[in-house]
């Protein structure tokens, strides 16, 4: 039960980390939160509905089973990353220079927006992951795991080694952190800053879509208001691994995931989507630069 | 190549993009039709501006809304340098309260009900501006407060039998307590983690009403509220709850206002522009942020208790993130910190949903578009508070910070 509860939460974490990820990346270089991330991961979840139903029509999924899924994971990604850069370009690049609750006001309109659209565009009842994958539960350990579980975990695993090797060893990485660390300085050198924060809205963007894809394939229902609370519990992952950090909000996403599954096992299940906040709230009093991150002076 | 055929182009390229993007979701014809209204609409635009002779789809846009502004304000002129004296005042603000009174009676009822509930949004809409607006705090959880006024006449009247008028102070300071409980919590935020934390409560508050049966009776809601009564007469036509809730509307108006114009409104303002600062003049940010949470949730509270005795019913269902919203983006298209312009955004916002019947399923798509074109084009709102204009100018702000890096 532990254990089997243990697994669980790995897998809610990790997709709480790759959200988590897209929240910190942004925060890291603009300073805002992005209210719509949430919903870019929702809508994620309803493309890979949608284009794995589309598969299925034209046949492709009864002959090509791992090449459908494959194509549902690219697919989904791009179409995200087309509306991860759309909105940075209509929702706040205008307002980079504004006052600093113009753009999160703009953030929130577009979270609802983005919502309302899915919410017209698909109806309001949930939508069901077509019925194609129903796989046997492996025993590990004398417990049973599902493999969509283990594929969770190991696909995060596998785009958080990309994100970070990517971070870390390429120039485009390098210009990342450059503009993290100071945008003015970092376009002085050449940097195109306005290419560098596009990119880092696709990557977001790319994981979140990966996280709304797998979330879909693990509870086979999706809703167009999935994005508000996986945003918030994301957002706290990223607030405690400490936000601009990228191994921190892997940290945050996997403790986050876990105190929610044993929480609602444990304590209880009506109150679990309290933890987060209280976690949120907790980590903002008592270490406002989270786990991992720096404590950084307040600009004046 | 030719300027135009680039515009075109550009136009073009955006009207497929846009229809791509949306194409899984709404089907091919669909799609088709948006990047057709898109293209076709962006054409007209560029035609019309084309013949206006100039250059520059946005530039122009700007300058365009410049322009019509500067020409509004040029027209307004004599309206604004007219100072009415205090007697000319005291006449139209007679006039004025005399069309509220008066108004009313020879409406039918719904009409009437969309007044009151207009009403409710006015309160609602002004206690958030004093924390948004004249404080710069960015609440989200606003409707929590709203929500525990409603709940606490709920329960007061239902439980203990509690009069209207009793529950009125306590289900405000009932909301004020919760108030200062947040504000002590978020004290030390910053504008967007307190944001994400007030989101948060309202999820909380959300949760409990939900679920805690025992006392909120869960989803299901509680029923039976007494009605507000004055002796043996009790309130029972829309046309009485409107007097009702136009006399706390006036007090709501009387209270803001002052307190817009004492000390303490200043020192908010002065908290808003750049709380370091207010700091080290020594504004006391602590004791008036906090007091920023009490006083809004104060009036949200009351408008919940007006809100359970109007429709003797309440539940979970009416106090979600997107009332929260709602109320939002009241005081951002009115005009963060000016009081005529968050009155205004209230009644637009009730009544041209209202007005627009057959497009309500598009009201929260529309909602969040507005949010986000009033921060791009018009920050300040409809009516904007002059001071608050001069903060909201990008070009501004981003002058202030080249001037203090350099000093």
């Amino acid at each position: 039960m532990l254990l089997q509860q243990i697994v669980n939460g790995l897998a809610l974490g990790a997709v709480y980390a790759l959200l988590a990820l897209g929240y910190t990346m942004v925060y890291g270089i603009l300073e805002l939160i992005n209210f719509a991330h949430g919903e870019i991961y929702m809508i994620g979840a309803y493309l890979g509905i949608l284009l794995l139903t589309f598969f299925t029509v034209v046949g492709l999924t009864q002959n090509h089973l791992v090449l459908s899924l494959f194509l549902v994971f690219v697919g989904s990604a791009l179409f995200c990353a087309g509306y991860g850069l759309t909105l940075e370009r209509v929702a706040y690049r205008p307002l980079r220079h504004a006052n600093r609750l113009s753009p999160l006001i703009s953030a929130i309109g577009m979270s609802i927006f983005l919502q309302n659209y899915v919410m017209l565009a698909q109806g309001s009842t949930d939508k069901v992951f077509p019925h194609i994958l129903n796989p046997e539960p492996i025993i590990i350990l004398g417990v049973p795991v599902g493999p969509i579980q283990i594929f969770i975990i190991l696909t995060s695993i596998v785009l958080m080694i990309g994100l970070h090797l990517f971070v870390r060893k390429t120039r485009l990485g390098k210009a990342m952190r450059a503009t993290a660390q100071d945008k003015r300085m970092a376009g002085l050198v050449g940097i195109d800053i306005n290419r560098v924060i596009a990119i880092t809205f696709v990557i977001g963007s790319i994981l979140a879509s990966a996280a709304g894809v797998m979330v879909a394939m693990y509870y086979g229902l999706v809703n167009f208001s999935i994005g508000y609370g996986a945003g918030i519990k994301a957002f706290t992952a990223a607030v405690l691994g400490g936000i601009g950090n990228i191994p921190g909000a892997m940290l945050g996403g996997l403790i986050l995931g876990l105190v929610e599954s044993l929480g609602a096992s444990y304590l209880s299940s009506e109150y679990k989507d309290v933890f987060a906040f209280l976690i949120l709230i907790g980590v903002l009093i008592l270490r406002p630069s989270g786990l991992l991150g720096e404590k950084t002076p307040e600009k004046v | 190549m030719n300027p135009h055929r680039t515009k075109e182009l550009y136009l073009a390229g955006l009207s497929l993009w846009i229809g791509l993007l949306v194409l899984p979701f709404v089907g091919f014809r669909q799609a088709a039709l948006i990047a057709g209204v898109i293209l076709s609409g962006g054409l007209l635009w560029s035609a019309a501006i084309r013949l206006s002779g100039s250059a520059g789809v946005s530039s122009r846009l700007r300058m365009l809304t410049d322009e019509r502004t500067a020409q509004i304000s040029r027209r307004l002129k004599p309206w604004r340098s007219f100072r009415p004296t205090t007697r000319e005042r005291g006449v139209l603000g007679v006039i004025l309260l005399a069309c509220m009174i008066a108004g009313p009676l020879g409406m039918n009822n719904y009409m009437v009900d969309v007044l009151t509930l207009a009403g409710i949004y006015v309160v609602l809409a002004l206690g958030l501006n004093i924390v948004v607006g004249m404080a710069g705090l960015l609440d989200l959880g606003y409707i929590s407060f709203y929500a525990i006024g409603a709940y606490s006449y709920a329960l007061l009247s239902t439980k203990l039998g509690v009069s209207f008028w009793m529950a009125l102070p306590v289900g405000g300071l009932t909301a004020a307590v919760f108030g200062i409980a947040l504000g002590v919590i978020t004290l030390r935020l910053r504008g967007d983690y307190l944001a994400i934390v007030t989101l948060g409560f309202i999820q909380i508050v959300h949760l409990v009403l939900n679920n805690w049966d025992r006392v909120t009776n869960g989803p299901n809601g509680i029923l039976n509220i007494g009605r507000p009564a004055l002796g043996p007469f009790v309130f029972s036509q829309p046309i009485h709850f409107y007097y009702l809730i136009l006399a706390i509307v006036l007090l709501t108006l009387l209270a803001v206002n002052r307190l817009n114009r004492s000390r303490i409104g200043r020192a908010w303002i002065a908290i808003r522009e750049d709380e370091v600062a207010a700091q080290a003049m020594g504004v006391d940010t602590t004791r008036l942020k906090i007091l920023a949470f009490a006083l809004g949730a104060f009036w949200a509270g009351i408008a919940g208790v007006f809100f359970a005795g109007k429709f003797a019913f309440v539940s979970p269902e009416s106090f979600t993130f997107f009332e929260s919203v709602i109320v939002l983006s009241m005081v951002v298209l009115g005009g963060m910190g000016s009081i005529p312009g968050v009155v205004l955004g209230a009644l637009i916002i009730v009544i041209l949903p209202e007005v627009l019947r057959e497009f309500a399923g598009y009201r929260m798509l529309v909602f969040g578009a507005a949010l986000v074109l009033m921060m791009i084009f018009r920050p300040q709102g409809l009516i904007g508070n002059p001071r608050r204009r001069v903060e909201l100018q990008p070009g501004d702000e981003a002058a202030m910070t080249r001037g203090r890096s350099e000093a």
